[in-house]
C-alpha cells in the first residue's frame, strides 16, 4: 500500500500540468488517436480520454467510450516509453569529405528537453529500469539514450482496470507501481490520491493543492488495484524460464509457431524492453557527406542474423525461438530477471494473435529434448 | 583529372509514367544531381539517346509489346547496371493480371481492330527476359530510395535496399496497426518497407505495392483475413492487386482462387 501524501481533487486536476509547465516541462499525456491512446502534448486535463476504455485481445484493439469522469480507465496503447528514450530512428553521426583535407567527423546528439509523462504504467516502468539497465549500465553507456532519459519526470498512474490481455501480476510488475515514478497517482472518480516517489516529485506534490483523503477514499484505491491483478486472465508458468526453455531448444512446437507467425516484428516493436537496433550508412546523393543512422530492428528479420554471407536463423520458428528463449529465458543470465513485463502487447498488436503465454505454455507442456541434444 | 561522371539513362516500357516522376518531383535535388551524373538518356527530362552505352540504366514499365521486348536485349547490352524501376519493372504491375486470364480475349473484346495493335497477350516482368542488378519496388517508388541508390552507385557501392516487413517501418514512424485497430486486411506483414509507411500513417491498410518481404507468410495473414471476414476472390485480389508477378503474391493469390475481374 502507498504512502498518499493526499487527495488532488477532480477540479484541480489542472494545476497539476500548470505546475510542470511552470518549472519547465513539455507535459506528455494520453490523448485518444487514430483509434488508439498514445501520449501527446497536452495542456489541460480536458485533452485526457476522459471515459474511455480499450478493448483488448490477440489481434484486436478498440476504443469505447463510457460514461465515466475518469482519465486513465484505459489500460494500455500501443507504445510505452520506449520512442521517448530510445529513438525508433536517429543519425549518429555523420561524415564529410574535405577536399584536400581528409575526412570530417561530426556526431548528432539529441536536442533534449524537459519532458513530464502523465499516465505512465507499472509494466512499463518496469521496462523503463530494463532499458535503462541495458544502455546505461555497464563501461559504455549510451549518451543519446541517456541525455533522454534524464530530461523524463515520470508520474504514474496505477491501473484500476486490467485488459484480457495484461499479465503483469504474474510478472510481478504491477498493477501497483512500485518505484521508477516521481509522483504516482490513483485515479477515482472525485480525484486523485497522490503519492512521491522521489526528491522532484515531493516538491511537485507540494506546490499542489492537496487536501487530507478522506476516511475509506485509500481502501477503494487499494481495491480497485487489487482487483486490476486478480482480474487478469493470462498468466507466465513461472518467472525464471530460462532452464526450461534451454531444455526445449529442439520442440516441435517451434515449428508449429512458425507456420503462424508472420516474422513482422510487431511484438518486437511494441515491447517496451527489446532494445535491438541496426546501422545503416545514407549516403548524401548530392553532397560528399554520409550519415549514419541507427534505428529499431527485430531479431524477426534476416539481417539480424546475418553474418559475413550467411543468414543463421533462415526461418520463422528459429526466430521464433531465438525472441522468446532470449525474452524469457536469457535475460536471466544478462540482467538477472525476464525481459517481459506483463504488458500483453505483443500479444494484442500481433496482426495473427499469436500470445506468449499459450506459446510458453504449450512449449513447457512438452517433455525436455533429451539430454545428448541439449548438450549439443 | 575529374572522375568521369556516371552515365545514367532513364527508359520507359509499359506504365504510367509515374515512377519517373521521383526524379522529375525532386526539383532542386534533380538538378544537383545532373551537376553529378550525365544523364544521357531521359526523355521526359530531355537527353534523348535510347541506343547511348551507360553505366546505369533505368527503366519504368513492364513488356508488353514486342519491340519492348527486343530494346530490352539492345539496353541490356548497353548498360553495365540494370536497374528495374517501380513495380511494373519489378513485377508486372496492375498490367499483369492478364497474364492471370486470357489476355489475347482480352484484347480482341476490348478493342474493334485487335490488329492495329502490337500488344502480346502477357506483360511481362523484366527479369523474366533479361538479368536485372536491382530492383527498386513500389507504384509508385519512393523518391529517396531512387536517389539513395544512385548515390551509392555514383560512390561505387553495390546498392542494397532494405527488404524487412512494412510493419517495422510502420512501429519506427508510430503509425497504428490498421488490422489491429479496424480490422483491415493489411498487406504490411508480408510487403517490404521502403515506402515510408504512407498509407498507414493515414489510417489505410497497405495494398502491397512495395511487393514481397523477405520472408512472407501469405498463407497465415491470408487465414487472417478470412477471419476478418473476406471472401476467398477478395483475398486473392489483395495479393494480386499490383505485383501479381511477384511468385509470393502470385502464389497466394491462386491459392485463394484468384482470378482477376473479367471484362
Amino acid at each position: 500500500m502507498g504512502t498518499y501524501l493526499g487527495l488532488l481533487q477532480r477540479r484541480h486536476a489542472d494545476t497539476l500540468i500548470q505546475r510542470l509547465r511552470g518549472a519547465g516541462y513539455h507535459v506528455l499525456g494520453p490523448v485518444v488517436q487514430d483509434g488508439t491512446i498514445r501520449y501527446a502534448p497536452v495542456d489541460g486535463f480536458d485533452r485526457l480520454p476522459a471515459g474511455w476504455v480499450e478493448q483488448q485481445a490477440p489481434g484486436h484493439y478498440r476504443l469505447q467510450k463510457r460514461d465515466s469522469p475518469r482519465c486513465f480507465s484505459w489500460t494500455l496503447g500501443p507504445q510505452g516509453l520506449k520512442p521517448l528514450t530510445f529513438a525508433p530512428e536517429e543519425p549518429l553521426w555523420t561524415v564529410e569529405r574535405r577536399h584536400g583535407h581528409g575526412l570530417e567527423f561530426h556526431s548528432h546528439f539529441p536536442e533534449t528537453k524537459k519532458q513530464a509523462v502523465l499516465g505512465v504504467r507499472a509494466c512499463d516502468l518496469a521496462a523503463l529500469a530494463l532499458q535503462d539497465r541495458h544502455f546505461l549500465g555497464g563501461p559504455h553507456p549510451d549518451e543519446r539514450y541517456r541525455r533522454r532519459r534524464e530530461g523524463l519526470l515520470l508520474i504514474a498512474v496505477h491501473c484500476h482496470r486490467a485488459a484480457p490481455t495484461c499479465f503483469c501480476a504474474s510478472t510481478g510488475d504491477g498493477p501497483r507501481a512500485h518505484h521508477g515514478f516521481d509522483l504516482a497517482l490513483s485515479e477515482l472518480d472525485e480525484g486523485y490520491l497522490v503519492e512521491a516517489g522521489s526528491e522532484a516529485g515531493h516538491a511537485l506534490a507540494a506546490a499542489l493543492p492537496l487536501i487530507p483523503p478522506q476516511p475509506g477514499q485509500q481502501a477503494r484505491a487499494e481495491r480497485e488495484i487489487r482487483h486490476a491483478g486478480e482480474a487478469q486472465e493470462r498468466r507466465l508458468p513461472g518467472r525464471d524460464l530460462m532452464t526450461a526453455l534451454r531444455a526445449r531448444r529442439d520442440a516441435a512446437h517451434w515449428e508449429e509457431i512458425g507456420r503462424r507467425c508472420l516474422a513482422c516484428g510487431n511484438c518486437t516493436s511494441v515491447c517496451p524492453t527489446c532494445f535491438c537496433h541496426c546501422h545503416q550508412e545514407r549516403p548524401h546523393p548530392t553532397e560528399d557527406r554520409s550519415s549514419h543512422y541507427r534505428q529499431w530492428d527485430s531479431c524477426f528479420t534476416s539481417g539480424h542474423s546475418y553474418i559475413h554471407g550467411i543468414v543463421i536463423r533462415e526461418d520463422t520458428a528459429l526466430r521464433y525461438r531465438q525472441w522468446l528463449s532470449h525474452k524469457l529465458g536469457e535475460w536471466h543470465a544478462q540482467y538477472g530477471r525476464s525481459g517481459c513485463v506483463g504488458c500483453g502487447r505483443c500479444i494484442t498488436w500481433c496482426p495473427v494473435g499469436i500470445d506468449l503465454t499459450h506459446e510458453t505454455a504449450a512449449l513447457l507442456a512438452a517433455p525436455p529434448d533429451d539430454s545428448e541434444a541439449c548438450d549439443a | 583529372m575529374e572522375p568521369r561522371k556516371l552515365r545514367v539513362a532513364v527508359h520507359k516500357f509499359a506504365s504510367c509514367d509515374g515512377c519517373q516522376l521521383a526524379f522529375l518531383n525532386a526539383g532542386e535535388a534533380l538538378l544537383a544531381l545532373s551537376e553529378r551524373v550525365d544523364f544521357v538518356h531521359f526523355a521526359e527530362l530531355g537527353p534523348m539517346d535510347p541506343e547511348a552505352e551507360v553505366d546505369v540504366a533505368f527503366i519504368e514499365g513492364s513488356v508488353c509489346t514486342r519491340e519492348e521486348g527486343d530494346r530490352l536485349q539492345r539496353i541490356r547490352a548497353r548498360s553495365r547496371f540494370l536497374i528495374s524501376l517501380g513495380a511494373c519493372a519489378t513485377a508486372g504491375g496492375l498490367q499483369a493480371l492478364r497474364n492471370l486470364a486470357d489476355g489475347e480475349a482480352w484484347l480482341n473484346e476490348i478493342y474493334p481492330r485487335r490488329e492495329y495493335l502490337d500488344a502480346l497477350a502477357t506483360a511481362t516482368p523484366l527479369s523474366e527476359e533479361v538479368t536485372v542488378d536491382l530492383a527498386i519496388w513500389g507504384c509508385p517508388v519512393n523518391g529517396e530510395q531512387v536517389f539513395q541508390v544512385i548515390a551509392e552507385l555514383e560512390r561505387g557501392l553495390t546498392p542494397r535496399l532494405p527488404d524487412d516487413p512494412l510493419c517495422l517501418e510502420c512501429k519506427r514512424r508510430g503509425a497504428v496497426c490498421t488490422l489491429v485497430t479496424q480490422g483491415r486486411p493489411c498487406l504490411g506483414p508480408v510487403t517490404r518497407g521502403g515506402c515510408g509507411a504512407l498509407c498507414p500513417r493515414f489510417g489505410r491498410d497497405c495494398y502491397g505495392c512495395f511487393g514481397p518481404s523477405e520472408h512472407p507468410n501469405t498463407e497465415a495473414l491470408g487465414r487472417r483475413f478470412e477471419g476478418l471476414g473476406l471472401i476467398d476472390a477478395a483475398i486473392a485480389r489483395r495479393f494480386l492487386f499490383i505485383n501479381s508477378a511477384a511468385p509470393a503474391f502470385r502464389e497466394a493469390g491462386l491459392r485463394w482462387g484468384g482470378r482477376p475481374a473479367c471484362p
